[in-house]
């Protein structure tokens, strides 16, 4: 426990502060939250211990979801690194885009839903910003038939429409937010509100590794699947563990979950990327590690893209997932401990990176996902410079694929294929996603 | 009002103003109002003559909100009245600017009211709570009020307010349990602020409500701070049917809705919503 918490000495109904993450974490929330927070800290760990619900989560993951997800080689991004970069290198693709819905976000959600069954909860919130979490929150809730709201910023309701028309037809209500930037923080602002007034019946389904304590620590246990697959997977395809894994980092649950099961793991590097932008120079970024400084915000203290009076500025990149001011207070601890390493990539390189695993590997990735794969060639530079001589053959980078790009294809088409927009306006006489 | 009997002028430094001003308000048989406004809202000029406008019209305790960035636990009056204060360059700086020039004028207790993020980067620019405190006690203020800075992650700010004198001023909502109704009311100092409503600012409530009148007995059971409740409290109506049972109402929404119209019709508002004297809760 750090030495920020002052806990009262002999209140029994108070449990210590569990999942601090060194000076990092806590649980800055209003009184009204805190006995709800309370509760899932208390509850959170028995049901995780509890081998009832651990075979139901990993029930639905298999049956549902579509677990375990595979790990593929990429043989030709492979040979494009060792032409480009100079570095023997064996990528290996953990396919989180092949799970239902398409993305990580779901391992999160059915666990959550199930939690909030388990607690008596009966109706379910959530915020979004790509909307991959809102689509994967709807699901659950289909799937266990709870109401559902989803908070979703304007902007990001403009940006991804397809995923606002998937939760509508899942049955949940989306609810636009206008304030501020509305984007992902104001979705997160809106979702808090919701709960502030709903707290005694409703369960918030955080989408990432950030809030109040234990959300942190909740979606990373939750997200942790992706790790444990992923490392027995390479154990066995490989018969070593990774030199590398590498993930995006927007709140940071896909990258924990991954990261997780290699922590104990002192030879695996982790490499956490983050968005910059148009540049960290231009102001217009996400790049939370490299520019933000300590702060306390949606109840976490963590890094955060702030003015020097405390006020939250507003996050940008091309990915909505990724566009968001603050980051999971573990990527803080785990930055300031050195134990991961976090690098940036602007939109344009995200694009380039989205058409070189589709054109190379015949994977789509989600724009977010995408910044992960741009990092490839200055990872793989870095890991060459620093490591010793390799006898036993090229260096082993496991990648998080985090989903898959469908979502983003508007987007894309506004940057890189206008030609396309012409051709389905020509058709159809409108906008489409898909 | 600011002339004090040596007599008072130690228990001022002993008690503070805020203790002060519920003695008084005993004293008269009556509720005080405290009445809440967003420090630099619309811009600075005219935030300053607004405060003087609530204060000089009979506010009991001024409650200056710091605007911040994403305040979480307000709803859409008192996030306009941020939006619009930052947009015209407010911050913390600029809120205790505005403290001190009510201070110099009026006797109000002024209790700081905000998120903790601002403050807490003050901290960390400085690298501990002295200069901010400093700033605090030279603007007049009397005491602070973080609504997400539970008693868990209030030490850093709040042991050395409470050094200086400055009251910390606890939050209690209608789902705190005992157990933390204790651990709030360990940490609390000046009065107790019961939250009305499971909610945010401004939204809908029935002061008939019984759960809140057995919340509201809930904290005088374990408490002999002063009460003050809050959170929904618009008219004269609402402040009548409440101040019975308590040692001030707290209003916010309602006058930075008010606010908008003009420093007179503010101050109306607030001489519409001070507590007639009467009936007065056992302590």
């Amino acid at each position: 426990m750090s030495d920020k918490h002052e806990i009262p000495a002999g209140d029994d109904a108070s449990p210590p502060l569990v999942g601090d993450f060194g000076r990092f974490g806590g649980r800055y929330v209003s009184e009204t939250l805190m006995p709800a927070v309370e509760e899932l800290a208390r509850e959170w760990p028995r049901a995780w211990r509890d081998a009832a619900f651990q075979r139901e989560y990993h029930r639905i993951l298999r049956d549902y979801v579509g677990r375990p997800s595979p790990v593929s080689d990429a043989p030709r991004l492979s040979d494009d690194l060792r032409d480009r970069a100079g570095v023997d290198a064996r990528v290996l693709l953990k396919r989180e885009d092949l799970n239902h819905t398409g993305a990580h976000k779901i391992n999160n959600c059915v666990g959550q839903v199930l939690l909030a069954r388990r607690l008596g909860k009966t109706r379910i919130i959530a915020e979004t910003g790509a909307g991959q979490h809102g689509v994967a929150t709807a699901t659950a809730c289909a799937y266990f038939g709870l109401p559902c709201v989803v908070y979703m910023g304007a902007e990001d309701v403009a940006r991804q429409s397809l995923n606002v028309a998937r939760m509508r037809m899942l049955g949940a209500e989306v609810r636009p937010v206008h304030a501020g930037s509305a984007t992902l923080k104001d979705a997160i602002n809106a979702a808090l509100r919701d709960w502030v007034a709903t707290v005694r019946d409703t369960h918030y389904v955080i989408g990432s590794v950030m809030g109040p304590d234990p959300y942190p620590a909740m979606v990373r246990d939750l997200q942790r699947v992706i790790g444990d697959e992923a490392r027995a997977q390479c154990l066995e395809r490989v018969g070593a563990l990774p030199d590398a894994v590498v993930a995006c980092v927007g709140g940071g649950s896909n990258a924990m979950g991954i990261f997780a099961a290699f922590l104990g793991d002192p030879g695996v590097r982790l490499f956490g990327v983050e968005a910059t932008g148009e540049g960290v120079a231009s102001g217009r970024h996400a790049a939370t590690i490299t520019a933000g400084r300590e702060g306390v915000y949606h109840g976490m203290r963590s890094l955060v893209l702030q003015t020097d009076d405390g006020q939250l500025q507003e996050a940008h990149s091309i990915s909505a997932g990724l566009d968001y001011p603050g980051i999971g207070p573990e990527h803080a601890r785990l930055h300031a401990d050195g134990r991961a390493r976090y690098l940036g990539v602007s939109d344009l390189e995200a694009l380039d990176a989205m058409e070189w695993l589709a054109r190379r590997e015949g994977i789509i990735p989600a724009l977010e996902t995408a910044h992960a794969i741009a990092a490839l060639p200055a990872i793989v530079r870095a890991l060459q410079r620093e490591s010793r001589a390799r006898p036993d053959g090229p260096l082993r980078v496991l990648v998080n694929v985090s989903g898959r790009g469908d979502k983003d294809m508007h987007t894309y088409m506004q940057r890189r294929d206008p030609a396309a927009l012409v051709m389905i306006g020509a058709r159809e006489g409108g906008r489409r996603d898909d | 009002m600011t002339e004090h009997t040596p007599q008072e002028t130690r228990t001022a430094a002993t008690e503070g103003r805020v203790a002060r001003r519920f003695a008084s308000l005993r004293a008269a048989g009556r509720a005080g109002l405290v009445g809440y406004l967003t420090a630099g809202d619309p811009d600075l000029a005219r935030s300053r003559e607004l405060l003087l406008a609530a204060c000089e019209a009979g506010l009991d305790v001024l409650e200056l909100g710091v605007p911040f960035s994403d305040p979480t636990a307000d709803g859409p009056v008192i996030q306009e009245a941020m939006t619009r204060a930052l947009s015209a360059g407010a911050s913390l700086e600029r809120a205790l600017e505005l403290a001190a020039s009510v201070r110099a004028r009026v006797d109000t207790p002024i209790v700081l009211f905000g998120y903790a993020n601002p403050l807490l980067a003050r901290l960390e620019r400085d690298g501990d709570a002295r200069a901010l405190l400093d700033a605090v006690t030279e603007a007049g203020v009397d005491g602070l009020l973080v609504v997400d800075l539970p008693p868990e992650h209030s030490a850093p700010l709040r042991e050395p307010a409470r050094a200086r004198g400055l009251d910390w001023i606890g939050l209690v909502a209608p789902t705190t349990t005992d157990a933390r109704l204790r651990r709030v009311l360990s940490v609390t100092s000046g009065f107790v602020y019961a939250v009305s409503l499971t909610g945010v600012t401004g939204a809908r409530l029935d002061p008939s409500d019984p759960r809140l009148q057995e919340q509201l007995a809930r904290v005088r059971g374990v408490s002999e701070l002063p009460l003050a409740v809050g959170f929904g409290i618009r008219s004269g109506a609402d402040v009548a049917a409440l101040a019975p049972q308590v040692d001030a109402v707290v209003v916010g929404s309602a006058l930075v809705a008010a606010a908008r119209e003009g420093p007179d019709a503010l101050a109306a508002r607030v001489r519409d919503l001070v507590p007639r004297p009467g009936p007065r809760p056992r302590v």
